[in-house]
């Protein structure tokens, strides 16, 4: 790596660790109801305790939780999208490619509407979350089976079987909504527009696991990531075990957007555009690109978060819906410049 | 000392029979070109040699020891391929790419950036060193991946023995950068690298290859000194042209010229 581009990996680095605090504390202090820095920060310390104070129980009980949750669904789809992105040697791929994402809405939509009505408080959410959990790592079972020869995993036709199994669950989604009564029907769409509203320690237990497995095992496969990009005889020839990496990629990231998917429905455009940017600024080394593009998905994600809750407050907007706001114009302005970063 | 011995190789990785009945035996510092046809089976070759193709019968040992033997990692220290066709299409500088073949070593960082500067020197692509790679030309580009190549087998001390195939690494280059790479080619013989080199060009074979292989259809067709080689016969049974053998006028070499 030359000299000037790992000085501005460690310092974009240096920066995103500042960013990520900072940004966790604005998304305390800001909502509906404002509270000041420092009785954030009080309410933090108060957490353990039981307090009646309106702001500590505002922070502790909702927004601390939320943030947290956004952290973590942020950082696995910001580290997930550069791994997928190496693996499939293509910067416009997405963690959804391998359907993921498309499995885990069948799954959720499946679980909402063969619930019924009685599906609602916190072990609906569960069953839900379970239910999309189940369905997306299925269809990455499904790509991945198919695209499986004796001759190894063919990343082209993973591609193309993540793009047909993602067709063909929407199809189902489809049939499945056509016969659902009204009120199934705007639970499922607004499930599928992905919000992090649920939030609770729970989600929040479960999303730490699945993150810290993801993001502290991923990186070990960067120098791997950085040889296949070269193509995959090159890597097998530099004496990197081609069919192992991209297994456990593989599998990493289904286990890491399963999950996140899971807890907060389809956040479009964190996998796609983070990765991206942190390629742009600091080029495509995955030895600081994984951990980048996990800090900066965290820190964009509770960002966007704080905009979903505050823009026309009291009512809040899909969290999703915020990062396709803020992930369009950004994305088409860097098609606009791939010239100048070398991309044809 | 034995780089690489192939005895009655056989390959059949998508079921026809890809490779038949190759043997041949290759020493430190010897220089083997490769030669035939489109689809005679040369990068296939080249392939099965390197561990990318799996072979169905025969032995192929490296070192003394049958490839399919070898760790990986271990394999990747003493051999090292050029391929003919790369994807990479992420702007990495073209000095993060050649660093990429010092993967397999753990000869820390001091050593590869001088190992880095050696290399590029020697194939010129110092000056575009922090260029995207993605930006190069095509014989440009050539050089750097030839580069990453050399930069895995460059140092003596990293294996016990090397070996470094090149599949047609002269096919996008300038007259003065083939130079550079049988420059390159026979530096890296001299120091007891075994090189197997891939290409159209007979007269570059002629003056400095040790051995010449003619493959045709998958089959060992000629295996032998330039001189043996290289007859108007062969190049009408191979190739179907008829050529002109003459003695090069430096090196007494055959020289082909076309008719």
């Amino acid at each position: 790596m030359s000299r000037d581009r790992k000085i501005m990996a460690r310092q974009l680095l240096a920066l995103l660790y500042f960013l990520l605090p900072l940004s966790l504390l604005a998304a305390l202090a800001l909502g509906s109801i404002n509270i000041t820095m420092g009785e954030s920060l009080r309410a933090i310390s108060q957490l353990f305790q039981q307090s009646n104070d309106q702001a500590a129980v505002i922070i502790g009980q909702i927004r601390l939780p939320r943030a947290l949750l956004a952290a973590l669904v942020g950082a696995m789809l910001g580290i997930s999208g550069a791994a997928m992105q190496g693996i499939f040697r293509n910067p416009l791929a997405d963690p959804s490619l391998i359907g993921v994402t498309a499995g885990a809405s069948l799954g959720a939509s499946l679980m909402i509407a063969s619930a019924g009505g009685w599906i609602v408080g916190l072990g609906g959410l569960g069953l839900i979350s379970l239910g999309a959990f189940i369905g997306g790592v299925l269809a990455v079972m499904i790509v991945y089976r198919l695209a499986n020869s004796e001759q190894g995993t063919s990343v082209a036709t993973m591609l193309l079987a993540g793009i047909a199994i993602t067709a063909l669950a929407g199809a189902m989604n489809n049939i499945l909504e056509l016969f659902s009564s009204n009120e199934v029907l705007r639970r499922i769409s607004l499930w599928r527009m992905g919000g992090l509203d649920g939030a609770d320690y729970q989600r929040v237990g479960a999303a730490l696991a699945v993150c810290l497995v993801v993001v502290v095992a991923l990186p070990r496969y960067a120098t791997a990531l950085n040889a296949l990009l070269l193509g995959e005889s090159e890597a097998r020839y530099l004496g990197i075990n081609v069919e192992k990496t991209k297994t456990r990629i593989i599998v990493l990231v289904a286990v890491g957007v399963g999950t996140s998917v899971a807890l907060a429905g389809t956040i479009a455009f964190v996998g796609l555009v983070i990765p991206h940017i942190v390629r742009l600024l600091i080029g495509p080394d995955h030895r600081y690109m994984l951990p980048a593009s996990a800090l900066a998905g965290a820190s964009l994600l509770v960002s966007a978060d704080i905009v979903a809750r505050t823009l026309i407050a009291p009512t809040e907007l899909p969290v999703g819906i915020v990062t396709a706001f803020i992930g369009v114009p950004f994305f088409i302005s860097l098609l606009h410049r791939r010239s100048d970063y070398g991309m044809q | 000392m034995n780089i690489l011995s192939l005895n009655a190789l056989c390959a059949a990785p998508y079921g026809s029979p890809l490779l038949e009945d190759i043997s041949f035996n290759l020493e430190a510092g010897q220089v083997l070109g490769l030669m035939g046809p489109n689809g005679a089976g040369k990068s296939s070759l080249l392939h099965c040699i390197a561990g990318g193709v799996g072979i169905s019968s025969g032995e192929l040992s490296l070192l003394g020891r049958p490839l399919a033997e070898w760790q990986p990692l271990s394999r990747a220290r003493t051999l090292a391929m050029q391929v003919q066709n790369s994807a990479l299409n992420f702007p990495f500088s073209v000095e993060e790419v050649i660093m990429l073949g010092r993967t397999p070593h753990a000869s820390g960082n001091d050593c590869d950036q001088h190992v880095l500067t050696e290399v590029m020197a020697a194939t010129d692509t110092t000056e575009f060193r922090h260029r995207p790679y993605t930006q190069l030309s095509g014989g440009e580009k050539q050089r750097v991946q030839l580069a990453r190549a050399v930069a895995q087998i460059w140092r003596e001390e990293d294996a016990a023995g090397r070996l470094l195939l090149l599949d047609e690494p002269n096919s996008a280059l300038d007259l003065s950068h083939q130079q550079m790479i049988l420059a390159l080619v026979s530096k890296l013989a001299r120091k007891g690298c075994a090189i197997i080199l891939a290409t159209h060009d007979f007269n570059l074979l002629s003056a400095h290859a040790d051995r010449l292989l003619v493959m045709r259809q998958g089959r060992q067709h000629q295996f032998g000194a330039p001189m043996e080689v290289l007859t108007p016969a062969l190049f009408q049974d191979v190739f179907d042209v008829q050529v002109l053998i003459q003695a090069h006028p430096d090196n007494q070499s055959p020289l082909v010229v076309h008719r």
